[in-house]
C-alpha cells in the first residue's frame, strides 16, 4: 500500500464564509517531495479550488512562504519527510491579513520597501555619467553589505516577529536589513534621507530584539542583527549631534 | 471580501521556545535594574554612619533576602549571559574582508567577565 501523509489546510473564502476554517488532504508520501510539492498535488488532483502563491521552486523568488506546523518556512525548502509524524498543518503567513486561503495580503510589506528606499540614492549632481562606467567597488566594500543583499523579501521575518503581529506600523526586519543593506554599500549616499524611517517611532526602536526574524531567514541575512546595528549607529548619530552640535555628522 | 485578521491570542509567548526566552530576558532586566537600586540605597546608608550600615547588613542576612538574592542572582546570570550571546551580532568587526569569528568577540568579553570578577573577588575577600 503506498505511504500518504496528511496536510491540514487553512482555507478562507471570503464569498463564502467569514471565519477561516482548516481542511484536511491526504496526498502520497514521497521522499523527495517538499511541502509546496504536496499542495501542488492537492490543487492539481484533489482541490482545484485552492489559492496559494508560488514560482520558483527552487528558495529563490521568495513567494511560497507559509507557516508550517506554526513555523513560518519557505515551503518550497522543506521536505515532507521532515514532517512525518502526524499531520502537517499549513496556513498563510502569520502577521498578514489573509486574502484567500494560503494567500496574504503583502501590500503593507511592499510599502515599507519604497518608504526605506530600497535602492541606491545619489546626491544631486553625484550621479555618474553612463560614459564613466560603473561605479567601482573592492571586495572589502562589497563584503560590508552582501550578506544583507541576499534578501529574497519572501517575509518570513515578519511572520516570526511578535512586534509586528502586534503592531503593523513597525518597519519590520527585512525593510530594515535592506535600508542597511545600502546604507553599507559604498555608492550609496542616501543614508539620512532613510533614516527618518529607520530611527522613526516605527523603525528600530519598535525592535526588542527577539532575534527570531533571523532564525526563520532562509538566506542568512540576519535581520535582526542589522538592526541592532541600526542602533548603535543611531546612537553614535545622537551623541554626535548632542555633543558636537557644531560638527555636521556624516 | 474582506481580508481576513487573525487575532493575536494573548498567550502568544507560550507559542514557541524563543519566545518565551525572550520573556524570561524581558523579565531579568526589572530584576537587573531593581538590584542596581539596591545597591544605590546601600551606598546612601554606607554614608549615613555605621549605625544605619549595620542595620542594613542585619536585614540583609534574613531569610528571605537570601532567598531573594538568590533569585536575582540567577536572573541577573540569565540576563548577563543572555546578552553575552547576543553581542557579537551587535559588534560585527572586520579585518580587511574577514568577518572577526563571533566566538572571538563573545570570548573575549567573557575573558573581560572572569578576569573582572576575579579583581573584585580579590578585592573583596583578600586584598
Ligand atoms: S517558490 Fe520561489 S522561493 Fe519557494
Amino acid at each position: 500500500m503506498q505511504e500518504t501523509v496528511q496536510l491540514e489546510i487553512f482555507r478562507y473564502r471570503p464569498d463564502q464564509e467569514s471565519e477561516p476554517t482548516f481542511q484536511t488532504y491526504e496526498v502520497p508520501f514521497r521522499e523527495d517531495w517538499v511541502v509546496l510539492d504536496a499542495i501542488n498535488y492537492i490543487k492539481e488532483q484533489i482541490d482545484g479550488t485552492l489559492s496559494y502563491r508560488w514560482s520558483c521552486r527552487m528558495g529563490v523568488c521568495g513567494s511560497c512562504g507559509m507557516m508550517v506546523n506554526g513555523v513560518p518556512k519557505l515551503t518550497c525548502a522543506v521536505f515532507l519527510r521532515d514532517y512525518h509524524e502526524g499531520k502537517i498543518r499549513v496556513e498563510p503567513l502569520s502577521g498578514f491579513p489573509v486574502e484567500r486561503d494560503l494567500v496574504s495580503v503583502v501590500d503593507d510589506f511592499i510599502n515599507k520597501l519604497k518608504d526605506i528606499k530600497a535602492w541606491i540614492i545619489r546626491e544631486e549632481g553625484q550621479e555618474q555619467p553612463v560614459e564613466e562606467g560603473e561605479y567601482l567597488q573592492t571586495p572589502a566594500e562589497l563584503a560590508q553589505y552582501k550578506q544583507y543583499s541576499m534578501c529574497i523579501n519572501c517575509m518570513l521575518c515578519y511572520a516570526a516577529c511578535p512586534v509586528y503581529a502586534q503592531d503593523s506600523t513597525f518597519i519590520g526586519p527585512a525593510a530594515i536589513a535592506l535600508g542597511q543593506r545600502y546604507n553599507m554599500d559604498s555608492r550609496d549616499q542616501g543614508r539620512d534621507q532613510r533614516q527618518e524611517i529607520i530611527a522613526s517611532h516605527e523603525g528600530i526602536w519598535e525592535c526588542t530584539f527577539v532575534g527570531e526574524c533571523t532564525t526563520v531567514c532562509p538566506k542568512d541575512v540576519d535581520p535582526a542583527a542589522a538592526i541592532q546595528r541600526a542602533k548603535v549607529s543611531s546612537t553614535i548619530d545622537w551623541f554626535k549631534e548632542v555633543l558636537v552640535p557644531w560638527g555636521k555628522r556624516k | 471580501m474582506s481580508p481576513y485578521h487573525r487575532p493575536v491570542p494573548k498567550t502568544w509567548w507560550l507559542k514557541r521556545r524563543a519566545y518565551f526566552l525572550f520573556m524570561i530576558r524581558e523579565l531579568t532586566s526589572v530584576f537587573a535594574a531593581a538590584y542596581c537600586a539596591f545597591l544605590l540605597v546601600f551606598i546612601y546608608k554606607l554614608g549615613e554612619g555605621a549605625q544605619a550600615y549595620a542595620s542594613m547588613i542585619d536585614l540583609m542576612q534574613s531569610p528571605s533576602s537570601i532567598v531573594l538574592h538568590c533569585v536575582t542572582l540567577t536572573f541577573v546570570l540569565y540576563h548577563t549571559i543572555t546578552w553575552f550571546n547576543l553581542t557579537p551580532k551587535i559588534m560585527v568587526l572586520r579585518v580587511g574582508e574577514e568577518r572577526v569569528p563571533p566566538l572571538v568577540i563573545a570570548g573575549t568579553i567573557y575573558a573581560g567577565w572572569i578576569v573582572l570578577s576575579l579583581a573584585i573577588a580579590w578585592i573583596v575577600l583578600g586584598g
